[in-house]
Protein backbone atom coordinates (compact mmCIF):
# COMPACT_ATOMS: atom_id res chain seq x y z
CA UNK A 1 0.00 0.00 0.00
CA UNK A 2 2.91 2.52 1.13
CA UNK A 3 5.11 0.85 -1.55
CA UNK A 4 2.42 1.78 -4.18
CA UNK A 5 1.45 5.37 -3.56
CA UNK A 6 3.70 6.71 -1.38
CA UNK A 7 5.80 7.61 -4.94
CA UNK A 8 2.16 9.34 -6.27
CA UNK A 9 2.38 11.48 -3.39
CA UNK A 10 6.18 12.17 -3.52
CA UNK A 11 5.29 12.87 -7.34
CA UNK A 12 2.49 15.12 -6.66
CA UNK A 13 4.10 17.32 -3.84
CA UNK A 14 7.18 17.73 -6.11
CA UNK A 15 5.00 18.90 -9.35
CA UNK A 16 3.07 21.46 -6.86
CA UNK A 17 6.94 22.47 -5.50
CA UNK A 18 7.76 23.21 -9.15
CA UNK A 19 4.63 25.11 -10.68
CA UNK A 20 4.65 26.88 -7.09
CA UNK A 21 8.29 28.16 -7.15
CA UNK A 22 7.83 29.30 -11.20
CA UNK A 23 4.87 31.51 -9.89
CA UNK A 24 5.86 32.63 -6.67
CA UNK A 25 9.11 33.64 -8.21
CA UNK A 26 6.94 35.50 -11.26
CA UNK A 27 5.11 37.35 -8.38
CA UNK A 28 8.14 38.26 -6.10
CA UNK A 29 10.31 39.16 -9.38
CA UNK A 30 7.90 40.64 -12.07
CA UNK A 31 7.93 44.69 -11.28
CA UNK A 32 4.56 46.34 -10.62
CA UNK A 33 3.70 48.85 -12.86
CA UNK A 34 0.31 49.69 -13.68
CA UNK A 35 -1.79 52.34 -15.31
CA UNK A 36 -5.00 52.77 -16.06
CA UNK A 37 -4.78 52.03 -19.84
CA UNK A 38 -2.85 48.98 -19.01
CA UNK A 39 -5.39 47.95 -16.68
CA UNK A 40 -7.76 47.81 -19.86
CA UNK A 41 -9.28 44.67 -21.08
CA UNK A 42 -6.97 43.69 -24.49
CA UNK A 43 -10.29 44.47 -26.41
CA UNK A 44 -8.95 47.46 -29.09
CA UNK A 45 -9.72 50.23 -26.47
CA UNK A 46 -13.37 49.80 -26.34
CA UNK A 47 -15.13 49.34 -22.82
CA UNK A 48 -16.87 46.19 -22.78
CA UNK A 49 -18.09 45.71 -19.31
CA UNK A 50 -18.67 42.59 -17.57
CA UNK A 51 -17.69 40.05 -20.39
CA UNK A 52 -18.15 37.16 -18.15
CA UNK A 53 -21.78 37.25 -19.05
CA UNK A 54 -22.02 37.17 -23.23
CA UNK A 55 -24.74 35.38 -25.14
CA UNK A 56 -22.99 31.44 -26.28
CA UNK A 57 -24.12 29.04 -28.83
CA UNK A 58 -26.68 27.20 -27.64
CA UNK A 59 -24.31 24.12 -29.65
CA UNK A 60 -21.44 24.55 -26.40
CA UNK A 61 -24.48 22.79 -24.16
CA UNK A 62 -25.45 20.66 -26.47
CA UNK A 63 -21.58 19.29 -27.15
CA UNK A 64 -21.65 18.57 -23.26
CA UNK A 65 -24.77 16.85 -22.90
CA UNK A 66 -23.41 15.09 -25.69
CA UNK A 67 -19.80 14.48 -23.98
CA UNK A 68 -22.02 13.02 -20.50
CA UNK A 69 -23.28 10.52 -22.30
CA UNK A 70 -20.45 8.80 -24.45
CA UNK A 71 -17.31 9.52 -21.22
CA UNK A 72 -19.73 7.45 -19.26
CA UNK A 73 -20.22 4.94 -22.12
CA UNK A 74 -16.12 5.11 -22.51
CA UNK A 75 -16.15 4.00 -18.84
CA UNK A 76 -18.09 0.94 -18.95
CA UNK A 77 -15.92 0.20 -22.46
CA UNK A 78 -12.52 0.53 -20.12
CA UNK A 79 -13.70 -2.02 -18.06
CA UNK A 80 -15.09 -4.37 -20.00
CA UNK A 81 -12.10 -4.12 -22.21
CA UNK A 82 -9.75 -5.26 -19.36
CA UNK A 83 -11.91 -8.14 -18.25
CA UNK A 84 -12.92 -8.91 -22.68
CA UNK A 85 -11.03 -12.36 -22.80
CA UNK A 86 -12.88 -13.36 -19.30
CA UNK A 87 -16.27 -12.47 -21.37
CA UNK A 88 -16.01 -14.14 -24.28
CA UNK A 89 -18.45 -13.80 -27.07
CA UNK A 90 -20.90 -12.96 -24.78
CA UNK A 91 -19.37 -9.94 -23.35
CA UNK A 92 -18.79 -8.46 -26.98
CA UNK A 93 -22.57 -9.19 -27.99
CA UNK A 94 -23.46 -7.33 -25.03
CA UNK A 95 -21.46 -5.10 -25.82
CA UNK A 96 -22.18 -4.63 -29.10
CA UNK A 97 -25.78 -3.81 -28.55
CA UNK A 98 -24.95 -1.63 -25.77
CA UNK A 99 -22.53 0.54 -28.71
CA UNK A 100 -25.69 0.22 -31.16
CA UNK A 101 -27.96 1.91 -28.76
CA UNK A 102 -25.08 4.75 -28.45
CA UNK A 103 -24.97 5.03 -32.11
CA UNK A 104 -28.68 5.11 -32.47
CA UNK A 105 -28.21 8.32 -29.86
CA UNK A 106 -25.22 9.60 -31.67
CA UNK A 107 -27.05 9.73 -35.29
CA UNK A 108 -30.44 11.41 -33.10
CA UNK A 109 -28.37 14.22 -32.13
CA UNK A 110 -27.10 14.59 -35.34
CA UNK A 111 -30.30 14.82 -37.01
CA UNK A 112 -31.36 16.97 -34.75
CA UNK A 113 -28.43 19.35 -35.57
CA UNK A 114 -26.52 19.10 -31.92
CA UNK A 115 -23.24 20.06 -34.34
CA UNK A 116 -24.58 22.33 -36.28
CA UNK A 117 -22.30 25.31 -35.82
CA UNK A 118 -23.27 27.05 -38.97
CA UNK A 119 -26.10 28.49 -38.19
CA UNK B 1 9.98 3.02 5.77
CA UNK B 2 12.47 1.26 2.64
CA UNK B 3 15.26 3.44 1.81
CA UNK B 4 15.57 2.03 -1.33
CA UNK B 5 12.32 2.74 -2.53
CA UNK B 6 12.39 6.08 -0.95
CA UNK B 7 15.86 7.17 -2.57
CA UNK B 8 15.12 5.25 -5.93
CA UNK B 9 11.94 7.11 -6.25
CA UNK B 10 13.83 10.45 -5.83
CA UNK B 11 16.12 9.41 -8.59
CA UNK B 12 13.83 8.58 -10.52
CA UNK B 13 11.42 12.01 -9.79
CA UNK B 14 14.61 13.83 -10.53
CA UNK B 15 15.18 12.02 -13.77
CA UNK B 16 11.99 12.94 -14.99
CA UNK B 17 12.05 16.82 -13.88
CA UNK B 18 15.39 17.07 -15.62
CA UNK B 19 14.09 15.23 -18.62
CA UNK B 20 10.87 17.49 -19.32
CA UNK B 21 12.54 20.74 -18.14
CA UNK B 22 15.47 20.14 -20.85
CA UNK B 23 12.97 18.84 -23.11
CA UNK B 24 10.94 21.93 -22.60
CA UNK B 25 14.30 24.25 -23.50
CA UNK B 26 15.53 21.84 -26.56
CA UNK B 27 11.80 21.46 -28.00
CA UNK B 28 11.17 25.01 -27.86
CA UNK B 29 14.79 25.50 -29.89
CA UNK B 30 14.22 22.50 -32.05
CA UNK B 31 10.53 23.35 -33.11
CA UNK B 32 11.71 26.93 -33.90
CA UNK B 33 14.43 25.92 -36.26
CA UNK B 34 12.30 23.63 -37.77
CA UNK B 35 9.71 26.05 -38.52
CA UNK B 36 11.80 28.23 -39.75
CA UNK B 37 13.18 25.62 -42.00
CA UNK B 38 9.75 24.96 -43.45
CA UNK B 39 9.09 28.32 -43.54
CA UNK B 40 11.98 29.41 -45.49
CA UNK B 41 13.35 31.93 -42.48
CA UNK B 42 16.59 31.93 -41.20
CA UNK B 43 14.84 31.55 -37.15
CA UNK B 44 16.17 32.64 -33.67
CA UNK B 45 19.95 33.63 -34.20
CA UNK B 46 20.15 36.91 -32.32
CA UNK B 47 19.96 35.98 -28.04
CA UNK B 48 23.38 35.53 -27.28
CA UNK B 49 26.14 35.17 -24.82
CA UNK B 50 28.66 38.31 -25.18
CA UNK B 51 32.34 36.92 -25.20
CA UNK B 52 35.32 38.71 -26.34
CA UNK B 53 32.99 40.62 -28.38
CA UNK B 54 31.60 37.99 -30.20
CA UNK B 55 27.91 36.69 -29.85
CA UNK B 56 28.13 33.18 -29.22
CA UNK B 57 24.25 32.01 -29.89
CA UNK B 58 24.53 28.42 -30.85
CA UNK B 59 21.99 28.54 -33.64
CA UNK B 60 19.78 30.20 -31.58
CA UNK B 61 20.04 27.75 -28.56
CA UNK B 62 20.29 30.52 -25.94
CA UNK B 63 17.12 32.06 -26.87
CA UNK B 64 15.36 29.92 -24.41
CA UNK B 65 17.21 30.63 -22.27
CA UNK B 66 16.71 34.30 -22.71
CA UNK B 67 13.06 33.61 -22.95
CA UNK B 68 12.62 32.17 -19.30
CA UNK B 69 14.78 34.48 -17.64
CA UNK B 70 12.74 37.46 -19.43
CA UNK B 71 9.65 36.02 -18.35
CA UNK B 72 10.19 35.70 -14.76
CA UNK B 73 11.48 39.62 -14.88
CA UNK B 74 8.60 40.66 -16.83
CA UNK B 75 5.34 42.38 -15.23
CA UNK B 76 3.03 39.96 -13.42
CA UNK B 77 0.09 41.99 -14.93
CA UNK B 78 -3.61 40.56 -13.13
CA UNK B 79 -6.89 42.48 -14.62
CA UNK B 80 -7.96 44.51 -12.05
CA UNK B 81 -11.76 43.21 -12.95
CA UNK B 82 -10.23 39.81 -13.02
CA UNK B 83 -11.49 37.28 -10.55
CA UNK B 84 -7.94 37.25 -8.65
CA UNK B 85 -8.28 33.99 -7.13
CA UNK B 86 -9.43 31.70 -10.32
CA UNK B 87 -6.92 33.77 -12.60
CA UNK B 88 -3.81 32.66 -10.31
CA UNK B 89 -5.10 29.25 -9.96
CA UNK B 90 -5.31 28.54 -13.55
CA UNK B 91 -1.82 28.14 -14.67
CA UNK B 92 -1.41 25.51 -11.90
CA UNK B 93 -4.01 23.66 -12.65
CA UNK B 94 -2.82 23.68 -16.30
CA UNK B 95 0.88 22.27 -15.79
CA UNK B 96 0.38 20.31 -11.86
CA UNK B 97 -1.38 16.99 -13.26
CA UNK B 98 0.33 16.94 -16.63
CA UNK B 99 3.69 16.77 -14.56
CA UNK B 100 2.34 14.11 -11.93
CA UNK B 101 0.77 11.98 -15.11
CA UNK B 102 4.28 11.29 -16.08
CA UNK B 103 4.64 9.02 -13.13
CA UNK B 104 3.39 5.80 -14.50
CA UNK B 105 5.15 6.53 -17.78
CA UNK B 106 7.72 3.34 -17.80
CA UNK B 107 10.77 4.83 -19.32
CA UNK B 108 12.68 0.99 -19.19
CA UNK B 109 12.79 -2.18 -18.56
CA UNK B 110 13.18 -2.94 -14.77
CA UNK B 111 16.82 -3.17 -12.85
CA UNK B 112 17.38 -5.90 -10.12
CA UNK B 113 20.06 -4.34 -8.05
CA UNK B 114 21.64 -7.80 -7.41
CA UNK B 115 22.30 -8.51 -11.09
CA UNK B 116 23.66 -5.02 -11.96
CA UNK B 117 27.29 -5.85 -12.91
CA UNK B 118 26.86 -8.96 -14.69
CA UNK B 119 24.88 -11.20 -17.05
CA UNK B 120 21.11 -11.76 -16.02
CA UNK B 121 20.79 -14.93 -14.72
CA UNK B 122 17.66 -16.80 -16.21
CA UNK B 123 16.30 -16.90 -12.50
CA UNK B 124 16.83 -13.14 -11.09
CA UNK B 125 16.36 -12.40 -7.59
CA UNK B 126 16.34 -9.62 -5.15
CA UNK B 127 15.47 -6.12 -5.32
CA UNK B 128 13.30 -5.41 -8.41
CA UNK B 129 13.41 -1.46 -9.09
CA UNK B 130 10.94 -0.80 -12.05
CA UNK B 131 12.15 2.23 -14.00
CA UNK B 132 8.37 3.93 -13.20
CA UNK B 133 7.72 6.28 -10.72
CA UNK B 134 4.59 4.85 -10.13
CA UNK B 135 3.14 0.97 -10.22
CA UNK B 136 -0.63 1.28 -9.95
CA UNK B 137 -3.45 -1.46 -10.69
CA UNK B 138 -5.38 1.77 -12.54
CA UNK B 139 -2.10 2.00 -14.76
CA UNK B 140 -3.35 3.75 -18.11
CA UNK B 141 -6.55 5.54 -16.73
CA UNK B 142 -4.41 7.65 -14.55
CA UNK B 143 -3.15 9.22 -17.69
CA UNK B 144 -6.51 9.85 -18.90
CA UNK B 145 -7.52 11.30 -15.28
CA UNK B 146 -4.79 13.54 -15.22
CA UNK B 147 -4.82 14.65 -18.82
CA UNK B 148 -8.70 15.01 -18.27
CA UNK B 149 -8.06 17.60 -16.21
CA UNK B 150 -6.29 20.00 -18.89
CA UNK B 151 -9.87 21.38 -19.73
CA UNK B 152 -10.07 22.98 -16.03
CA UNK B 153 -7.13 25.08 -16.56
CA UNK B 154 -8.09 26.23 -19.63
CA UNK B 155 -11.71 26.75 -19.24
CA UNK B 156 -10.91 29.06 -16.21
CA UNK B 157 -8.46 30.92 -17.71
CA UNK B 158 -10.91 31.73 -20.16
CA UNK B 159 -13.82 32.55 -17.71
CA UNK B 160 -11.18 34.79 -15.33
CA UNK B 161 -9.47 37.29 -16.76
CA UNK B 162 -12.75 39.14 -17.97
CA UNK B 163 -11.84 39.43 -21.82
CA UNK B 164 -14.13 38.55 -24.64
CA UNK B 165 -11.61 37.30 -26.57
CA UNK B 166 -10.40 34.87 -23.63
CA UNK B 167 -14.22 34.10 -22.70
CA UNK B 168 -14.18 32.58 -26.22
CA UNK B 169 -10.97 30.58 -26.28
CA UNK B 170 -11.93 29.23 -23.11
CA UNK B 171 -15.25 28.37 -24.51
CA UNK B 172 -13.89 26.73 -27.29
CA UNK B 173 -10.90 25.07 -25.52
CA UNK B 174 -13.85 23.36 -23.20
CA UNK B 175 -16.06 22.18 -25.90
CA UNK B 176 -12.71 20.44 -28.25
CA UNK B 177 -11.49 19.21 -25.52
CA UNK B 178 -14.56 17.09 -24.33
CA UNK B 179 -15.02 16.47 -28.01
CA UNK B 180 -11.60 14.91 -28.11
CA UNK B 181 -11.33 13.47 -24.74
CA UNK B 182 -14.03 10.50 -25.78
CA UNK B 183 -13.05 9.79 -29.10
CA UNK B 184 -8.96 9.38 -27.50
CA UNK B 185 -10.22 7.81 -24.68
CA UNK B 186 -11.98 5.01 -26.74
CA UNK B 187 -9.09 4.83 -29.60
CA UNK B 188 -7.35 2.95 -26.80
CA UNK B 189 -10.01 0.39 -25.58
CA UNK B 190 -8.63 -1.33 -29.13
CA UNK B 191 -5.20 -1.79 -27.70
CA UNK B 192 -6.32 -2.44 -24.26
CA UNK B 193 -8.49 -6.15 -25.13
CA UNK B 194 -5.29 -6.86 -27.07
CA UNK B 195 -2.94 -6.57 -24.69
CA UNK B 196 -6.13 -7.51 -21.89
CA UNK B 197 -4.55 -5.33 -19.41
CA UNK B 198 -4.83 -1.40 -18.08
CA UNK B 199 -1.27 -1.94 -16.73
CA UNK B 200 1.37 0.30 -19.13
CA UNK B 201 4.26 -2.09 -17.62
CA UNK B 202 2.24 -5.29 -18.72
CA UNK B 203 1.55 -3.59 -22.08
CA UNK B 204 4.98 -2.86 -22.69
CA UNK B 205 6.10 -6.41 -21.77
CA UNK B 206 3.02 -8.21 -24.36
CA UNK B 207 4.74 -5.83 -27.12
CA UNK B 208 8.29 -7.14 -26.36
CA UNK B 209 6.71 -10.74 -26.49
CA UNK B 210 4.88 -10.41 -29.45
CA UNK B 211 4.88 -7.64 -31.76
CA UNK B 212 5.08 -3.53 -31.72
CA UNK B 213 1.24 -2.00 -30.70
CA UNK B 214 1.26 -0.07 -34.22
CA UNK B 215 0.90 -2.89 -36.57
CA UNK B 216 -1.80 -4.69 -34.93
CA UNK B 217 -3.98 -1.33 -33.90
CA UNK B 218 -2.48 0.76 -36.58
CA UNK B 219 -6.43 3.07 -36.28
CA UNK B 220 -5.79 3.67 -33.03
CA UNK B 221 -2.64 5.43 -33.21
CA UNK B 222 -3.76 7.37 -36.03
CA UNK B 223 -7.01 7.89 -33.97
CA UNK B 224 -4.94 8.45 -31.01
CA UNK B 225 -2.64 11.12 -32.89
CA UNK B 226 -4.91 13.40 -33.56
CA UNK B 227 -7.09 13.25 -30.83
CA UNK B 228 -3.97 14.32 -28.76
CA UNK B 229 -3.10 17.00 -30.89
CA UNK B 230 -6.32 18.25 -30.97
CA UNK B 231 -6.32 17.60 -26.96
CA UNK B 232 -3.09 20.14 -26.64
CA UNK B 233 -4.60 22.42 -28.91
CA UNK B 234 -1.91 22.63 -31.28
CA UNK B 235 -2.07 23.64 -34.94
CA UNK B 236 -4.14 21.98 -36.97
CA UNK B 237 -6.26 22.37 -33.94
CA UNK B 238 -5.67 25.69 -32.23
CA UNK B 239 -8.93 27.46 -32.19
CA UNK B 240 -8.80 28.14 -29.01
CA UNK B 241 -5.89 30.38 -29.11
CA UNK B 242 -6.44 31.12 -32.77
CA UNK B 243 -4.00 34.47 -32.58
CA UNK B 244 -5.11 35.79 -35.64
CA UNK B 245 -9.14 35.81 -34.87
CA UNK B 246 -9.17 35.79 -31.04
CA UNK B 247 -5.57 37.06 -30.07
CA UNK B 248 -4.31 34.58 -27.88
CA UNK B 249 -7.25 33.05 -26.44
CA UNK B 250 -7.70 32.24 -22.82
CA UNK B 251 -3.94 33.23 -22.18
CA UNK B 252 -4.52 36.65 -23.81
CA UNK B 253 -4.76 38.37 -20.21
CA UNK B 254 -1.73 36.24 -18.91
CA UNK B 255 1.93 37.90 -18.79
CA UNK B 256 5.23 37.23 -17.72
CA UNK B 257 5.72 33.83 -16.12
CA UNK B 258 2.14 32.57 -15.56
CA UNK B 259 1.77 32.85 -19.47
CA UNK B 260 5.40 30.61 -19.48
CA UNK B 261 3.71 28.12 -17.58
CA UNK B 262 0.86 27.44 -19.51
CA UNK B 263 2.87 27.43 -22.38
CA UNK B 264 5.62 25.08 -20.23
CA UNK B 265 2.23 22.75 -19.65
CA UNK B 266 1.67 22.32 -23.44
CA UNK B 267 5.21 21.16 -23.81
CA UNK B 268 4.96 18.75 -21.13
CA UNK B 269 1.62 17.29 -22.88
CA UNK B 270 3.37 17.28 -26.00
CA UNK B 271 5.92 14.96 -24.24
CA UNK B 272 3.38 13.25 -22.12
CA UNK B 273 1.34 12.42 -25.42
CA UNK B 274 4.31 11.28 -27.69
CA UNK B 275 5.54 9.06 -24.08
CA UNK B 276 1.83 7.46 -24.53
CA UNK B 277 2.63 6.59 -28.34
CA UNK B 278 5.73 5.26 -27.52
CA UNK B 279 4.81 2.33 -24.98
CA UNK B 280 1.56 2.13 -26.53
CA UNK B 281 2.15 1.64 -29.88
CA UNK B 282 6.49 1.43 -30.22
CA UNK B 283 7.33 -1.02 -27.70
CA UNK B 284 8.57 1.43 -25.25
CA UNK B 285 11.72 0.60 -24.72
CA UNK B 286 12.30 -2.25 -26.91
CA UNK B 287 14.96 -2.87 -29.58
CA UNK B 288 15.03 -5.55 -31.78
CA UNK B 289 17.69 -7.94 -31.33
CA UNK B 290 18.30 -6.75 -27.51
CA UNK B 291 17.47 -9.16 -24.98
CA UNK B 292 17.45 -8.94 -20.92
CA UNK B 293 21.10 -10.87 -21.55
CA UNK B 294 22.72 -8.78 -24.45
CA UNK B 295 22.49 -8.80 -27.91
CA UNK B 296 20.82 -11.44 -29.82
CA UNK B 297 20.46 -10.45 -33.62
CA UNK B 298 20.59 -12.95 -36.31
CA UNK B 299 23.00 -15.45 -34.94
CA UNK B 300 25.07 -12.73 -33.47
CA UNK B 301 24.89 -13.29 -29.32
CA UNK B 302 27.15 -11.38 -27.25
CA UNK B 303 26.33 -11.30 -23.75
CA UNK B 304 25.84 -8.04 -22.21
CA UNK B 305 26.09 -6.80 -18.21
CA UNK B 306 22.66 -6.33 -16.59
CA UNK B 307 22.68 -2.81 -15.76
CA UNK B 308 24.39 -2.04 -19.66
CA UNK B 309 21.19 -3.45 -21.10
CA UNK B 310 19.03 -1.09 -18.59
CA UNK B 311 20.58 1.59 -19.75
CA UNK B 312 20.75 1.23 -23.53
CA UNK B 313 16.69 0.42 -22.96
CA UNK B 314 16.20 3.72 -21.69
CA UNK B 315 18.51 5.19 -24.52
CA UNK B 316 16.00 3.23 -26.89
CA UNK B 317 13.05 4.90 -25.04
CA UNK B 318 14.65 8.68 -25.93
CA UNK B 319 15.77 8.01 -28.99
CA UNK B 320 11.49 6.61 -29.87
CA UNK B 321 10.12 9.30 -27.75
CA UNK B 322 12.77 12.05 -29.62
CA UNK B 323 11.50 10.42 -33.04
CA UNK B 324 8.02 11.08 -32.25
CA UNK B 325 8.10 14.30 -31.00
CA UNK B 326 9.82 15.01 -33.88
CA UNK B 327 6.75 14.10 -35.84
CA UNK B 328 4.51 15.67 -33.78
CA UNK B 329 6.15 18.55 -35.30
CA UNK B 330 6.15 17.67 -38.65
CA UNK B 331 2.46 17.86 -38.31
CA UNK B 332 2.37 21.42 -36.22
CA UNK B 333 4.09 23.43 -39.12
CA UNK B 334 3.02 22.02 -42.40
CA UNK B 335 -1.19 21.60 -41.71
CA UNK B 336 -3.45 24.70 -41.75
CA UNK B 337 -5.83 25.24 -38.65
CA UNK B 338 -8.87 23.82 -39.43
CA UNK B 339 -12.45 25.92 -38.92
CA UNK B 340 -14.28 25.30 -35.43
CA UNK B 341 -17.02 23.46 -37.01
CA UNK B 342 -14.61 21.14 -39.17
CA UNK B 343 -13.18 19.86 -35.78
CA UNK B 344 -16.04 19.32 -33.84
CA UNK B 345 -17.10 17.21 -36.74
CA UNK B 346 -14.56 15.35 -37.01
CA UNK B 347 -14.21 14.32 -33.65
CA UNK B 348 -18.07 13.43 -33.38
CA UNK B 349 -18.92 12.19 -36.88
CA UNK B 350 -15.84 10.59 -37.90
CA UNK B 351 -13.48 9.37 -34.84
CA UNK B 352 -16.00 8.78 -32.35
CA UNK B 353 -18.08 6.01 -34.98
CA UNK B 354 -14.78 4.53 -35.95
CA UNK B 355 -13.00 4.14 -32.67
CA UNK B 356 -15.87 2.00 -32.06
CA UNK B 357 -16.18 0.27 -35.15
CA UNK B 358 -12.32 -0.22 -34.58
CA UNK B 359 -13.24 -1.73 -31.07
CA UNK B 360 -15.71 -3.94 -32.39
CA UNK B 361 -13.21 -5.20 -35.19
CA UNK B 362 -10.86 -5.82 -32.83
CA UNK B 363 -13.12 -7.97 -30.47
CA UNK B 364 -13.82 -9.98 -33.23
CA UNK B 365 -10.75 -10.76 -34.54
CA UNK B 366 -9.49 -11.87 -31.00
CA UNK B 367 -12.23 -13.87 -30.36
CA UNK B 368 -11.81 -15.25 -34.00
CA UNK B 369 -9.00 -16.64 -33.49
Amino acid sequence: MVATYLPLLIMILVAVALALTLFLLAVVLGNKNMTPEKAMPYESGQSTGDARHIRLSLTFFLTAIVFTVFDIEAVFLFAWAAMFRELGWFGLMEMVAFMLILGVTLVYAFRKGAFEWEK
Amino acid sequence: MDMILLVSTLIKIAFILVLILTFNVVLLWVERRLAAMIQDRIGPVRAGIPIFGYNLALKGLVQPVADAIKSLWKEDFVPPNADKFLHAMAPLVAVIPVIVAFAVIPFGSSLYLNHAFEVLPPEPTGRVIPLQVATMNFGILFVFAMGGTGVVGSAIAGYSSNNKFSLVGGLRAAGQMVSYEVALGLSLVGCFMLYNTLLIEDMVRWQIENVWGIFLQPIAFILFLTGSTAEMKRVPFDVPEAEAEIVGGFVLEYSGMKFAIFKMGEYFELVLASAVIVVLFLGGHHLPGLTDRGIDFLGFAQPLWHGAVVAIHLGVFLVKLVLVLWLQFMIRWTIPRFRYDQIMKLSWRYMLPLALLNIFVTGVVIMAL
